[in-house]
């Protein structure tokens, strides 16, 4: 790992501002993905603004329809939140099926969406929900928050603060995880919000977290496991790599939609 | 540099570090507990699994920085003393759950912890659970049976 100068930051407002004030600075939150990252040497960071010691960020709270999770929340901490289990179970059920225990004991929500791995679960959370992410400037529709492949809507130094995540009618998260590191081949949250039937995928496509439009239609006729099924999915826009084809990745898609409606 | 300061197995313990300094680089080298292994450089292995304020975490994947102030504990810190083992270290040697025992310093960590986590959320350690929870530790020699009997023995015995 290359050299790097690390503070713990005590509030928002002093996070953003020492990161403002440095060369080339990261913020730090449970260091599950920037860490390895960098003992790979593949991020160099001149400065690590440690965001994960900030109080005000590792709140859940329910308000009406609406959980909001705080960017510092670990995964333990949500697949163990009674409130979230109550309001919205798919979240818990992806947040307890994110890595390995110590993995969740660390990783936090705002981490890993703010660093949008195409095969990370919360963009399909964030995305399949319709969320709202939360920054320390402004408010941005998940819509609008996932631009790409580990590519967000976020500014430079702008920091994620919370999720808000409105109370689906009926929710429900599949994933196929990769044998080896537990990220998803292809992973599905399908749900019934106020705004209709919305299906997001994680894993499989060449551009990352995306929306399913055909199988959003299909579900929206028939919330059934047998419609998703008979979805299908263009291999031309899913990725390939050792793990599995893209004419693979588009069958599974079809297989995990169905099985989110199963576990809604 | 920074000035790191935390309980390590009950003892007060401080130094100054480079800012880069991994928990677990800051526990085998500059305290000496070489108990606590590294077989990995991708974070997936487990045999650096720690505990801090009571969580298990991957001693590999955590800057010595962050766990300023944090009560730590490592495999050097379970038994009571050499010759009274956790009853968790005594179900491994009883069950066979180790063989070259590279993991195993992670694996008793990470089994104590399962075992106080679903203790405490009134939750079944049965094996499917243990099967489940050893996701992040990676054994090169038992075929992980005995391991996985070990820790259904050892959370009896801690009860
Ligand atoms: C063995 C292993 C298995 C894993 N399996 C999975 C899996 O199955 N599914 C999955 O989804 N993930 C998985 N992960 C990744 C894990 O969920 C990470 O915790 C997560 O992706 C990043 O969160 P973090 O808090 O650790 O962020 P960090 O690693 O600290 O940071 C990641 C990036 O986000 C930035 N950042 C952090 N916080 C903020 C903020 N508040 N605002 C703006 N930017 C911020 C950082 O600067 C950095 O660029 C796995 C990781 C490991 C090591
Ligand atoms: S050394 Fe920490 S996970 Fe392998
Ligand atoms: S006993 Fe050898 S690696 Fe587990």
């Amino acid at each position: 790992m290359y050299d790097t100068t690390y503070y713990r930051a005590s509030s928002v407002s002093d996070a953003t501002s020492k990161l403002a004030g440095t060369e080339d600075g990261k913020f730090l939150a449970g260091g599950q993905t920037l860490i390895p990252t960098m003992k790979q040497r593949l991020a160099a960071p001149s400065d690590l603004v440690d965001v994960s010691g900030i109080d005000a960020l590792k709140n859940i709270s329910v308000d009406g329809d609406t959980v909001t999770i705080g960017a510092a929340c670990t995964h333990a901490q949500v697949a163990g939140s009674s409130e979230v289990a109550q309001a919205i179970p798919a979240l818990v059920s992806l947040a307890s099926g994110i890595g390995d225990p110590a993995v969740r004991a660390r990783g936090t929500i705002g981490g890993s969406i703010a660093n949008n791995d195409p095969a990370a679960d919360y963009p399909a959370a964030c995305l399949g929900l319709g969320a709202t992410i939360v920054t320390d400037s402004r408010e941005v529709p998940a819509d609008e928050f996932f631009v790409g492949m580990f590519e967000t809507a976020l500014e430079e130094g702008e920091m994620v603060t919370a999720v808000k995540f409105p109370k689906p009618a009926k929710a429900g998260y599949a994933k196929f995880p990769n044998p080896a590191s537990r990220y998803a081949m292809v992973g599905v949250m399908a749900a019934q919000t106020a705004n209709g039937v919305r299906v997001a995928v994680t894993g499989a496509g060449n551009d990352g977290v995306f929306r399913h439009s055909a199988l959003e239609e299909a579900l929206g006729a028939n919330w059934s496991a047998d419609a998703a099924q008979g979805v299908s999915t263009d291999a031309a826009d899913m990725m390939a790599d050792i793990h599995g084809s893209s004419e693979y990745r588009a069958h599974l898609v079809g297989v995990m939609a169905g099985r989110a409606v199963d576990n809604s | 540099m920074t000035k790191v300061t935390m309980t390590v197995n009950g003892k007060a313990r401080s130094a100054e570090v480079p800012d880069n300094t991994l928990l677990v680089d800051y526990i085998r080298e500059n305290l000496r507990l070489t108990g606590t292994h590294v077989g990995c450089d991708t974070s997936q292995c487990g045999a650096c699994v720690v505990h801090v304020n009571g969580q298990a975490v991957k001693a590999c994947t955590m800057l010595a920085a962050s766990a300023e102030g944090a009560e730590v504990t490592t495999i050097e810190g379970v038994a009571a003393s050499k010759d009274d083992l956790h009853p968790m270290q005594v179900a491994f040697k009883e069950n066979h759950g180790l063989q070259c025992g590279f993991c195993t310093p992670g694996m008793i960590m990470t089994a104590t912890d399962m075992v106080s986590r679903y203790k405490e959320a009134g939750k079944t350690l049965d094996e499917h659970a243990i099967r489940e929870e050893l996701e992040g530790n990676i054994c090169r020699c038992t075929g992980y049976h005995n391991i996985v009997k070990a820790i259904a023995d050892g959370a009896s015995k801690m009860a």
